[in-house]
């Protein structure tokens, strides 16, 4: 800690920091543009200047910029000074001279920085009479409006999309007060976390495209703390409703988790809540919609089945959710409802993190590692977010060096001209190239047996009490000697894996891998595929396979189903006559899908949005999120069907299952501290969903009856469905909207941290569930190098971050961008078909089914021998079950010719 | 023959196309590169340059031994001939009224290889790099053929002169931004990059090009180096007639008998550039104010006209010596036209990184057409003067728009009725352009 005056006040503040991140970190208001807390500083925008004085002598002193100043012991700065609140009211003038000033069509209008920073300064007159500079917006793709009038040239997007997210299609082109941010032609931005110029941006340049079709002001949304459903990563969001439809998904910030970013799919796949296929009535097939009382009076009659009442849970279900549908069927006969090669790999992974004794890290604890090896993980499309914090990993090595050079590591530009290709080591073993390779210091591509002897050859060569794997090449001892050189070097080694390889064997050589790591730091973190794998996982069941036989054996004949398309965990035809042989199939889903349209009673389930529960991310945190809005009329959360079905059910309240869930699992002990429960109060009160500034609350439905109804009450959460209620003393982690006095954009956020960038004022959102324990024994089972067989092809699945994941390609935004089914093949082997991109092959099953006819697209990255199909994809799910397939060559298609 | 010696030009004659190689060592070319190399050690040739008392010709003067002195010689443990080290010549001349750095290109080349051998031998640089300015083609031809015969000659390359020390050039011409001039701009637009500048500190000698340290001096500077080292230390301190030491090559333009470029003693005094080498004014114009330095520098006035070229004496009259190329302003000359005509080159050639210069010089050439086309209100002079006070030293991210407003911050002071008679309700009066 240093001591610093300010304008004739003393504060103690963090060394190795800038002047503008001190002076924000006590609260103290100086403008910014350039600047971002997770950007650093590049002095570009001359916003932040203040006085900064020699000594204590010194009346005159000199400007300088806050955010390329380091902080010194006896440093006297002002503020207040009026030359410098005159440089920084001119500095606005300037650089608004061709801002439209449209605040009042501007979408950004109410939250926009910009906005903020000028009533900061107290500009108010413009003096310049000339003409406005002018420029041609672009189109930009289904996520993101482009309107380059607004923009005041503070180079933050491409420093994010192209220093920080690794992008390049996003430019700084021209030159002078001429200088455009866009691409060199129109079409929509390549990069994954494109959505987060719509924070980053200071004004309206970037806006949200998907918010535009149904915009309301930031005051006139309502907003819970929540947590993002498409992935296991559990990216903390606030999603933002009026008229009970869901309007937009930002970030919440998470000091542990996703800090300020989040990725395209979790922001703009949130349209499926307001999707026309949503299941809004409860439906006994055949006879249309029933109320309510019946729907629960026909699932309580079917409950009385003299034999065990077959219940699949989901890892889209929250824990509550599962664990009344568990309670409901008896633990003897809950099925979590997953794939039987997935099911595996959750267990193992489950197994590790608990008793592995290798520490499972959050995000930020991702961001320090110093040497990465993922092994069969595309991790830009299995879990999007930590891909971006892989990418600011490899950047340990050059802060390293700028340490040494005393170049302090918030100042980018110098970091990154003085480390250039300097990276922290980063090793990525996939079936093919991954959007992570430009940062790898090495990619090597195999099938998942060769990836995972890969790492056991790793873990190997780290430690000779591993066992090592036969027959393997010079050239392979050779990269596993120089891999695991370079993570035994290392202090913070992490080993990232997953389930995406569908390969016990690689996540065992991962563990292995980090088992033989000597360094007491560290890592190990696996994917796994949807947001609760890891809280279905903690609470197990039995076999989806063994519910099938349970049925077709007569042992039971009633099954429910919570939120779970089973055509995607299991052979359509064993689907399909597991539904018909069972003589009650109860559903309880949101959206319509192929499961729900065979179900006998159909209970409308409420989405993340309208209801409460608590998820567990592959770090193993749980963390609730809370309703936005109430559900529509008839539409229940999924654990308020199974609860009202209970016979004189102890779960009135959701806090009560939360509650018994804790009491039964020990792993999940810690899920009740999450969040505060629904009695929490301050002083009396409950928080507030809606801004103070809220409008229209008495007249919104005036169209429909003048007199204003009653507000919804909220039995279930802390949270009121209201604008009245607690404002002050709320922690930070549980404030539904982020806004301080002056700051109505989300750069207000540097109001409720402890330290700019650091944790949330009160810890971060969640609780961890546990810490590494244990030691777990090597893994022995090392499978055989992969050989291909003539003529059959093994196929491989390969995450699409549009179109993987189950619910966010029911979004068309997202839709649009999601890849079109194709057939990914090894140039060799589509010389050996005789095919070129584009052509149409035939894929078969091992018996001569065939499954499906699919475009070639050539991948010259996948290894021969694989053929490589987009996961998740609806076109291609019946594939998407085998191991081996036969390809046959059938036609040209009109399409692409590559 | 001069009074004084001219080491810089003593190779460019009329009756020949340009010095080659022959005509270069016939004058002692390349002797000061043998001294350097073959009799001191790199430290010792940093102490000559710093005691010749050489200063930085690209216009900030700053001590060319001393920057050299500043490169680390290993650090972070690394051991001296692990660390890459890069030299660069700037040769991106586009100060405007300035053509001093072309003449040295285009007819002395192997004058400027032979700088820069000894400056990268100084700091044990093993790659260097000319960054010319991408409209001198002439100059580029001549040095292209100028590096090929120096390789040639085995004074480039590896184990020169049989020493351990290796140097190779590179000629970069660059794709033509005036900001390329200046050296962190310089060094991004070699990396490839937008020719932005970057902060400092970090310094250029500390972490330049591609992240090492790296060292760029003005081709001018550049070829005062092989002359120190060949005539000593003292005989170079000699040259100069103020405080600053050895030649420079003056410039003149404007409604001059005869403008041009001279090389002269460091302090010779503006009358006598003017009157004597330059023949005094046209006939039928007096001189009104000059910009001692080229078009980034602050007026000066006929009461000036005994100020010594050198930087200190330049500075002390409130301006700078700059690239030491002068335009003059005649009283014939409208000087808000004159104005206008700078300010809308600097507003061109801002790179639009920083608010004040990106969006300062715009407003700036506004006004002043506003004011020229008889639109300009009274307090459109005190935003101006505004102007040149907010795009001053300090705020901005580099030194472009600060050059800017120089010449417009004397303006206002010294030729305000000039402005004023725009304004409407004053005689609109324009002179000729």
């Amino acid at each position: 800690m240093v001591t610093i005056e300010i304008d004739g006040v003393y504060y103690q503040v963090k060394t190795e920091t800038s002047l503008l991140s001190a002076c924000l970190a006590l609260g103290l208001d100086l403008p910014y543009f350039c600047w971002h807390p997770a950007l650093g500083s590049v002095g570009a925008c001359r916003q932040c200047a203040v006085i900064q004085y020699h000594n204590a002598e010194d009346k005159q002193g000199r400007l300088v910029m806050a955010c390329m100043t380091p902080v010194a012991d006896g440093m006297r700065v002002s503020i207040d000074a009026d030359q410098a609140k005159q440089f920084r009211a001119e500095n606005i003038e300037l650089l608004m001279i061709n801002h439209p000033h449209d605040c009042p069509v501007c979408e950004e209008g109410g939250e926009c920085h910009l906005q903020d920073m000028t009533v900061m300064t107290g500009h108010t007159v413009r003096r310049y009479r000339g003409r406005k500079r002018t420029h041609k917006n672009q189109y930009l793709g289904p996520f993101i409006n482009h309107e380059m009038n607004r923009c005041i040239a503070c180079y933050r997007c491409v420093r994010f999309y192209n220093d920080y997210a690794g992008g390049s299609d996003l430019q700084t082109l021209g030159i002078n007060n001429n200088v455009y941010f866009g691409r060199f032609k129109d079409g929509a931005l390549e990069n994954e976390f494109s959505g987060n110029l719509v924070e980053v941006c200071p004004t309206g340049v970037f806006t949200d495209k998907t918010f535009s079709d149904h915009y309301a002001r930031k005051w006139d949304l309502q907003t819970a703390p929540s947590v993002c459903v498409h992935c296991s990563l559990g990216c903390n969001i606030a999603p933002g409703e009026r008229y009970s439809e869901l309007r937009r998904v930002i970030n919440r910030y998470n000091g542990e988790v996703n800090g300020y970013f989040l990725c395209d799919r979790g922001r703009f796949g949130y349209g499926f809540v307001n999707s026309p296929e949503r299941i809004l009535k409860p439906v006994i097939k055949g006879q249309t919609e029933i109320t309510t009382e019946a729907a629960d009076h026909h699932f309580r009659e079917l409950l009385k089945s003299d034999r065990p009442v077959i219940g699949i849970g989901s890892p889209r279900a929250s824990l509550e959710a599962n664990f009344a549908l568990r309670t409901l069927v008896g633990e003897e006969n809950f099925f979590p409802g997953l794939d039987p090669t997935e099911h595996v790999l959750l267990e193992a992974i489950n197994g590790i993190l608990r008793s592995g004794g290798i520490h499972s890290p959050s995000l930020r604890e991702v961001e320090q590692a110093d040497a990465v090896l993922i092994l069969g993980e595309d991790v830009t499309n299995s879990a999007p977010r930590l891909a971006l914090s892989l990418r600011q990993a490899v950047r340990n090595a050059a802060f390293e060096l700028a340490g040494t050079l005393h170049i302090p590591s918030w100042q980018d530009a110098a970091v990154r001209n003085l480390g250039k290709q300097l990276r922290s080591p980063l090793f990525i073993a996939g079936v093919c190239s991954t959007r992570l390779d430009d940062v790898a210091a090495r990619s090597y591509w195999g099938s998942p047996d060769d990836i995972a002897r890969l790492g056991f050859a790793i873990a190997y060569h780290l430690d000779n009490q591993a066992p090592e794997p036969g027959d393997l090449t010079d050239a392979d001892h050779a990269l596993a000697a120089m891999i695991a050189d370079n993570l035994r070097s290392a202090k913070r080694p992490l080993v990232v894996s997953g389930t995406s390889c569908a390969s016990l064997a690689v996540i065992q050589a991962a563990f292995n891998v980090a088992k033989a790591l000597p360094s007491k730091d560290r890592q190990l973190t696996f994917t796994v595929p949807e947001s609760n794998s890891m809280g279905l996982a903690i609470i197990g069941g039995r076999r989806l396979q063994q519910a099938f036989e349970w049925v077709h054996e007569g042992l039971s004949d009633t099954v429910v189903i919570l939120e779970n398309d089973l055509y995607r965990r299991a052979q359509e035809q064993e689907v399909d006559a597991f539904l018909q042989a069972a003589a009650h199939v109860l559903v309880i889903d949101c959206l319509d899908n192929k499961t729900t349209q065979q179900a006998e009673l159909l209970l409308p389930a409420a989405t993340f949005a309208e209801s409460e529960g608590t998820l567990v991310s592959n770090e193993g945190r749980a963390q609730r999120y809370f309703p936005v809005y109430p559900p529509p009329e008839n539409v229940r959360g999924s654990w308020q069907w199974l609860s009202a079905a209970a016979e004189g059910s102890k779960w009135r309240h959701c806090d009560a299952l939360t509650s018994a869930c804790a009491e039964t699992f020990a792993d999940l002990e810690a899920i009740t501290r999450a969040a505060p429960d629904a009695n929490f109060r301050i002083n009396g009160m409950k928080i507030p969903r809606q801004p103070h500034r809220y409008s229209g609350r008495t007249a919104m439905l005036a169209n429909i009856n003048v007199s204003e109804p009653q507000q919804p009450l909220d039995p279930e959460t802390p949270f009121a469905f209201s604008m009245e209620g607690a404002t002050a003393n709320v922690l930070s982690a549980l404030e539904p909207v982020i806004w301080a006095p002056g700051w109505n954009s989300n750069q207000s956020i540097n109001k409720f941290q402890d330290d700019i960038g650091g944790h949330l004022q009160g810890g971060d959102y969640g609780v961890r569930l546990f810490e590494a324990a244990g030691s777990g024994d090597w893994f022995n089972n090392i499978p055989q190098a992969f050989k291909p067989d003539q003529g059959i092809w093994h196929l491989v699945l390969l995450q699409h971050i549009f179109g993987s994941e189950e619910l966010s390609l029911r979004s068309p935004p997202l839709a649009e961008r999601a890849l079109a089914p194709c057939a990914m093949l090894n140039p060799e082997d589509a010389g050996t078909l005789a095919v070129i991109s584009g052509d149409l092959v035939e894929i078969k099953s091992l018996n001569g089914k065939t499954m499906v006819s699919l475009p070639v697209r050539i991948e010259p990255s996948l290894p021969a021998g694989l053929l490589g199909i987009t996961a998740g994809l609806p076109e291609t799910l019946q594939v998407n079950k085998l191991d081996r397939v036969t390809l046959k060559k059938t036609g040209h298609t009109t399409g692409e010719q590559s | 023959m001069d009074k004084w010696d001219k080491p810089l030009t003593k190779n460019i004659r009329s009756e020949r196309a340009f010095a080659t190689l022959t005509d270069y060592r016939k004058t002692g070319g390349y002797q000061g590169m043998r001294k350097a190399i073959t009799e001191l050690r790199p430290k010792e040739v940093q102490q000559w340059v710093k005691d010749a008392g050489l200063r930085g010709r690209g216009g900030a003067g700053f001590s060319t031994g001393l920057k050299w002195s500043l490169v680390p010689m290993g650090y972070n443990g690394a051991t001296d001939a692990h660390q890459t080290r890069y030299l660069v010549a700037n040769a991106d001349e586009m100060e405007p009224g300035a053509f001093k750095d072309r003449l040295l290109l285009e007819q002395d080349p192997h004058q400027l290889l032979e700088g820069m051998i000894i400056a990268a031998y100084a700091i044990q640089a093993n790659i260097a790099y000319i960054f010319m300015r991408g409209e001198y083609h002439l100059a580029a031809k001549r040095v292209e053929n100028a590096l090929q015969e120096a390789r040639t000659e085995g004074y480039l390359g590896k184990h020169i002169l049989q020493s351990d020390f290796n140097l190779e050039i590179y000629l970069h011409t660059s794709a033509g931004r005036y900001i390329c001039g200046e050296e962190t701009a310089l060094i991004n637009a070699l990396e490839g990059k937008r020719a932005n500048p970057r902060a400092k500190p970090p310094f250029t000698v500390v972490s330049g090009l591609w992240g090492k340290p790296t060292v760029v001096n003005n081709v001018e500077t550049l070829c005062n180096v092989p002359h120190i080292l060949q005539n000593g230390v003292e005989w170079y301190r000699g040259l100069g007639r103020g405080s600053d030491t050895g030649t420079k090559l003056f410039g003149a333009s404007g409604r001059l008998k005869y403008p041009g470029l001279w090389e002269l003693p460091m302090g010779t005094p503006i009358r006598e550039i003017i009157e004597e080498h330059a023949g005094g004014m046209r006939d039928g114009y007096k001189l009104r104010g000059l910009l001692p330095g080229g078009a980034s520098t602050g007026f000066l006035l006929p009461e000036h006209l005994d100020v010594l070229m050198d930087y200190d004496a330049v500075a002390k009259a409130g301006s700078r010596l700059g690239t030491g190329t002068m335009i003059i302003l005649d009283d014939k000359t409208c000087p808000v036209r004159m104005l206008l005509n700078i300010e809308e080159f600097f507003a061109q050639e801002s790179c639009g990184w920083c608010t004040p210069c990106r969006d300062g010089l715009p407003w700036t050439v506004t006004l002043l057409r506003d004011i020229i086309a008889g639109r300009g209100r009274i307090e459109d002079l005190d935003t101006l003067a505004g102007l040149t006070r907010m795009l001053g030293p300090g705020n901005t991210f580099c030194a472009l728009a600060p050059g800017a407003m120089e010449p417009l911050q004397g303006a206002l002071k010294f030729f305000r009725e000039d402005f004023e008679q725009y304004i409407p309700g004053k005689l609109a009066a324009g002179g000729e352009d």
